[in-house]
């Protein structure tokens, strides 16, 4: 086997060791994203009682945007808790003096991060449909694949990102880990449109991948159909948020690396 | 610079400060294949900054350092194949259980037939019965032990060993040192070694490196530095130095 694939497995294989036995991991996994599926699922229940038009799509527009928000949330939590973790249980730096690569190490927490956002969006899937008659392959077609690969690759960059700051700053950082997505949150337009916002900070918005998907999303829920245009400009801020979060990783990495702070991470 | 095989570790006049904290100052050093090199100074005195730019976790300041012949700076990943380190203040996941975790640096490190070699690791340090025990349910002298199995998964040729055995009973302690003078013999590798246990300095390492606020105050072997400097034994020595150079450097790690 290819010595770098090698490597990448034995990570995710800790990984998956680590959820094996774990209940509160396997709770955690579930828990949260079912209690978010079923408060915005009743809310758009009630939501859909107060109108009699047909044609308001609210109710499948929160469910949608829900499992939505899930992906890039989770696929960016993947990453930076499995960074986090080996720092909590002071293995850090044994990773960092093993042949292993950062991006091999990055890699597998995508890798890591991919598999257990699916688990949770099966899941969500399985209730949406039981509960609400929301079915997000039917609701979604084929778009479903290039708008859900666009949310982990932002999710993915936002990791890389945050892992930056606890490469840089230990334990100190770790309130970022969980913080930082809902900074986008506001400005993607998740549970409203975009023409929602203030005119003046609509440009900013349409700066993030996120922005396009959601808006994606609530078109194709509407229409059945969404401009390309918004994919590609999606893949394109996709490819920049990526390249971004990379070299602040590189710099912050080096920084670390400079001030003696990575021998030292998880030691304080 | 040399690339003599048998010499597994070159450092040239390196320096490190942080900020205006000096901590090495004109450090040279060399470890030979087949030697326990002890790393000896008060806190502060620049061991764990040595050590950790020998793994490339810490760029230095100046200087050259060359580990199995390779810059650690650009090389890490190579040297690290060959290379391995224990500390008693780097642990292993506790919430995984002995063979898992060994399992898991078993492929890091591409260790062939990783099964048969963590058993007769795991058995040569007298701990194959924790194998399905979870790290974080271990004492420190078995926490210990295991490291020591995992730093030997890979079959290194150089070991990176920073205080392994604080924290143990002396019991526990002289075991390890036994194993590991016993594995070290056999094996030919070089140990690069830290404690601030003076006596188990003088029983393991064929020479040692003393450093203070940074500066190497003195160097050979334990005997030689002993006569040198007119003291019984390491523990009369490390106090006679510190006490002597207090004041007389600045800073340190």
């Amino acid at each position: 086997m290819n010595a770098s694939l090698r490597r990448i497995g034995a990570v995710v294989l800790r990984y998956a060791y680590l959820h094996k036995r774990s209940l509160p991991r396997v709770f955690e996994i579930v828990f949260w994203p079912v209690m978010e599926l079923l408060v915005w699922g009743f809310v758009s229940v009630y939501v859909r009682s107060l109108s009699a038009d047909p044609a308001v799509r609210i109710a499948v527009f929160l469910i949608g945007a829900m499992i939505f928000w899930d992906i890039l949330y989770r696929s960016q939590q993947g990453v930076s808790i499995a960074v986090i973790e080996d720092v909590w249980t002071q293995n850090i730096v044994n990773v960092l003096v093993s042949p292993l690569r950062i991006w091999e190490w990055l890699t597998a927490t995508f890798i890591y991060g991919f598999l257990k956002t699916c688990v949770i969006t099966a899941i969500l899937w399985a209730l949406a449909y039981g509960l609400y008659r929301f079915d997000l392959a039917d609701a979604m077609g084929l778009y479903l694949v290039p708008l859900a690969a666009n949310l982990f690759l932002f999710g993915w960059a936002l990791g890389v990102f945050t892992s930056a700051l606890v490469i840089r700053w230990g334990h100190a950082a770790e309130a970022l880990i969980w913080g930082i997505p809902f900074l986008v949150q506001p400005l993607s337009a998740i549970y409203y449109p975009l023409s929602t916002l203030p005119e003046w900070l609509r440009p900013f918005a349409l700066l993030l991948p996120s922005t396009h998907v959601f808006e994606g999303m609530r078109e194709v829920l509407a229409t059945g159909r969404m401009a390309s245009a918004s994919l590609w400009a999606s893949f394109g801020m996709n490819l920049v948020a990526f390249a971004a979060a990379s070299m602040v990783f590189r710099f912050l990495y080096g920084q670390a690396k400079n001030t003696g702070r990575l021998g030292r991470l998880g030691l304080d | 610079m040399s690339t003599d095989p048998a010499l597994l570790v070159r450092v040239t006049g390196l320096s490190k400060t942080y900020g205006s904290t000096v901590a090495l100052s004109g450090l040279d050093l060399t470890l030979q294949r087949g030697r326990i090199l002890g790393l000896l100074g008060p806190n502060g005195a620049g061991k764990t900054t040595a050590i950790h730019i020998l793994m490339g976790l810490l760029t230095p300041g100046s200087g050259q350092v060359r580990v199995l012949g390779m810059d650690p700076g650009r090389e890490r990943h190579r040297i690290a194949e060959r290379m391995n380190f224990a500390s008693a203040y780097v642990q292993l996941p506790s919430n995984l259980k002995v063979y898992e975790n060994l399992n898991v640096f078993a492929g890091l490190y591409g260790v062939r037939d990783a099964r048969r070699k963590v058993e007769e690791l795991l058995e040569l340090f007298g701990v194959a019965e924790l194998s399905g025990r979870l790290t974080g349910s271990l004492s420190s002298g078995e926490k210990t032990r295991v490291n020591l199995v995992k730093c030997l998964l890979n079959d290194p040729e150089l070991l990176l060993l920073d205080e392994p055995t604080a924290s143990l009973d002396p019991e526990m302690a002289d075991h390890v040192r036994t194993t590991l003078r016993r594995i070290q013999r056999e094996r030919g590798i070089g140990i690069l070694y830290t404690s601030h246990n003076m006596p188990e300095v003088e029983e393991l390492c064929d020479s040692i490196v003393f450093l203070h606020q940074g500066l190497k105050i003195a160097e050979g072997p334990p005997r030689e530095v002993l006569a040198r400097y007119g003291t019984r034994d390491l523990d009369e020595l490390f106090i006679k130095i510190v006490r002597k150079e207090h004041g007389s450097a600045g800073g340190g790690s």
